[in-house]
């Protein structure tokens, strides 16, 4: 086989620099809207609007997130259960958080409700709430930014 | 100035494969874990369990306006009173409540001190009680947000 040695490998240069430049740009442009907040949320909830729904500032201690589907049942750290089971979820909420120190009305209960779901069954899931001794309660909205 | 044409072009060829690589892998990295989340926002509900009943009345204390929301057959919105007093829409509730508590929302003002209890019917949908809180809570004026009454319960639930 003949010998090819200096006049091999002639490859083409490509110009690098445009695509790292926008590959960079893309990174960046990632990390700043990517989102570290814990915050649960669900699609099978669709909150109301509200244009006083602005979005909160800062963390709140020990929350607690129920969330209240269209058709009454509730979603509590990603399972479905029914609005009568949430005492015993609850009381093992306060045993741990007795367990740290901290009173039950320090916690906050953050009510996620469907807008299509019973006011009757908010109503409901905040009373076992109460009875359970927490005390603090937010309804969660939608921020409407329209009109 | 010299000329130095054909030495230039000894450059040092630097293998980007490895960095593209990690680069790409970054990109597919946050573009995977990117999660469009629509902006939230709470209202506060303040209901500790018996305390309504057993508060004494004092001076500071004013009566809480009753908003009645009543429910139509299909959970629809069917009217709203006010204290007792039908209200056609939730503008007119807003207008009602600045007309009862006035602009003024500094510490201990009226505002400040009173309390909207909402009395609401068992089969409303839950959408309608977000946009009486909202009528009540504040106003939308040149943008900024001017906040009415920001106490806010609920009638205790009554069972038939």
């Amino acid at each position: 086989m003949a010998k090819r040695a200096s006049s091999g490998p002639s490859t083409t240069d490509i110009d690098m620099t445009p695509m790292i430049d926008m590959t960079f740009q893309l990174i960046t442009f990632f990390m700043f809207v990517m989102n570290f907040s814990e915050a649960e949320q669900d699609d099978r909830i669709q909150l109301p609007l509200s244009q006083l729904a602005k979005p909160v500032e800062g963390a709140m201690e020990t929350p607690i997130t129920l969330q209240l589907t269209q058709d009454g049942s509730v979603i509590y750290a990603g399972e479905l259960i029914s609005v009568r089971d949430i005492g015993g979820y609850l009381e093992r909420e306060k045993a741990v958080m007795l367990d740290a120190g901290k009173e039950p009305n320090s916690a906050t209960l953050i009510v996620r409700a469907d807008g299509r779901a019973k006011t009757g069954e908010v109503q409901d899931i905040i009373r076992i709430c109460q009875e359970k001794g927490f005390e603090r309660f937010v309804l969660r909205a939608q921020y409407d930014e329209g009109r | 100035m010299a000329k130095r044409g054909s030495q230039l072009a000894d450059k040092i060829s630097i293998d980007m494969t490895p960095m593209i690589d990690v680069v790409f892998q970054l990109i597919s990295f946050f573009m995977f874990s990117l999660k469009v989340v629509a902006p939230e926002g709470d209202f506060d509900i303040r209901m500790p369990l018996g305390v309504a009943a057993a508060a004494a009345p004092d001076d500071q204390q004013v009566p809480p306006v009753r908003v009645k929301l009543s429910a139509g057959p299909g959970g629809e919105l069917a009217g709203i009173a006010m204290n007792g007093t039908p209200v056609a829409d939730f503008d007119e509730l807003r207008s009602r409540i600045i007309a009862l508590v006035g602009t003024d929302t500094g510490p201990n003002s009226l505002a400040d001190r009173a309390e909207v209890e909402l009395d609401c019917d068992q089969e409303l949908r839950y959408v309608n009680v977000v946009r009486a809180i909202t009528a009540v809570s504040g106003k939308i004026q040149d943008g900024q947000i001017v906040e009415l009454i920001k106490k806010i319960k609920f009638t205790p639930p009554k069972r038939g």
